[in-house]
């Protein structure tokens, strides 16, 4: 294992991890949710009463949130290298799997672990190894480094 | 009220995405990616967000309800089981693919990033897929008496 001290940015990650979990934080205490984004989305698909407004608003403040911030900032660099049938297979697997494993970085990752669930530990662990083998795969074994 | 907070939580979050590199796919892989060259960035966004989440959590868990007297949500799910395994397995797949979950996804297309786009309506049909394949289905306990209608 080799550091890439390029890329390395921990104190803009440290700062960043804070604001988020800051908003996870204050939207259980304010709002009494968890601040899960595939939790919130997926309850979009199945409406209920007086329970979809929120929803929308929380989805709504993620897509503006670069727009904000480039009103005042450039925004920082975004590189996405894969092509379109990677990103739909990708795509569809994030979708079935953070329903069906009923969380994802946010709701597990964050909310999860703060409050010491051991579900979402294990979940945690889980998605973060199989990202991690699925890379390995990709780039170390197949070779492929964008596809 | 609560819906103005849930608009301020997901501006903060996603502002929070975007400073921390999360919302940047290619420092995703480079986490990812532990037998290249390393980039442990990631590991100090999930220690910022799971220190200052920590505390809040810390105090809710005192709480019966919240500041705006609305109950406290939390998760009453406790099994370890198949389906949190498998999903969980099949989310870091996808994720190790294109260095994308669901929150740096939405933020994406809010930066107007096309191949994001793609990625979110990707999600967004895998999350359709899975409603459909389990109508009635997955409902958290206190949304699944009987007395409360199922869906709109």
């Amino acid at each position: 294992m080799t550091i890439d001290t390029v890329h390395f940015t921990p104190i803009a990650a440290l700062f960043g991890g804070l604001l988020i979990g800051a908003a996870a934080a204050l939207f259980m205490l304010i709002n009494g949710r968890i601040a899960g984004v595939s939790g919130i989305m997926g309850g979009l698909l199945r409406p209920v009463a007086g329970n979809t407004l929120w929803r929308f608003a929380f989805v709504f403040g993620l897509l503006l949130a670069p727009v904000l911030y480039g009103a005042f900032a450039t925004l920082p660099e975004i590189q996405l290298d894969s092509g379109y049938p990677m990103l739909i297979v990708a795509g569809l697997l994030v979708g079935i799997g953070t329903r069906y494993g009923a969380g994802c970085t946010s709701g597990h990752g964050i909310c999860g672990i703060s409050r010491l669930s051991p579900r979402s530990i294990v979940a945690t662990l889980l998605f973060m190894v199989a990202g991690m083998a699925t890379v390995f795969a990709l780039r170390h074994l197949l070779g492929v480094t964008s596809a | 009220m609560n819906v103005f907070f849930s608009l301020v939580a997901g501006l903060v979050f996603g502002l929070g995405l975007i400073v921390s590199g999360m919302a940047n796919p290619a420092k995703v892989l480079g986490f990812l990616d532990v037998a290249g060259a390393w980039d442990p960035s990631l590991a100090f966004v999930m220690i910022g967000g799971i220190a200052a989440a920590s505390i809040g959590f810390f105090f809710a868990r005192k709480r019966t309800q919240s500041w705006l007297g609305l109950p406290l949500q939390m998760p009453a799910a406790r099994d370890i089981d198949r389906r949190l395994v498998l999903g969980s397995l099949l989310f870091g797949i996808g994720w190790g693919l294109a260095g994308i979950c669901p929150g740096p996804a939405l933020v994406l297309v809010g930066a107007g990033v096309v191949k994001g786009g793609v990625f979110a309506l990707a999600m967004l049909l895998g999350m359709v897929l899975f409603e459909l394949a389990e109508p009635g289905g997955r409902q958290p306990p206190a949304a699944s008496a009987a007395a409360n209608p199922p869906a709109k």
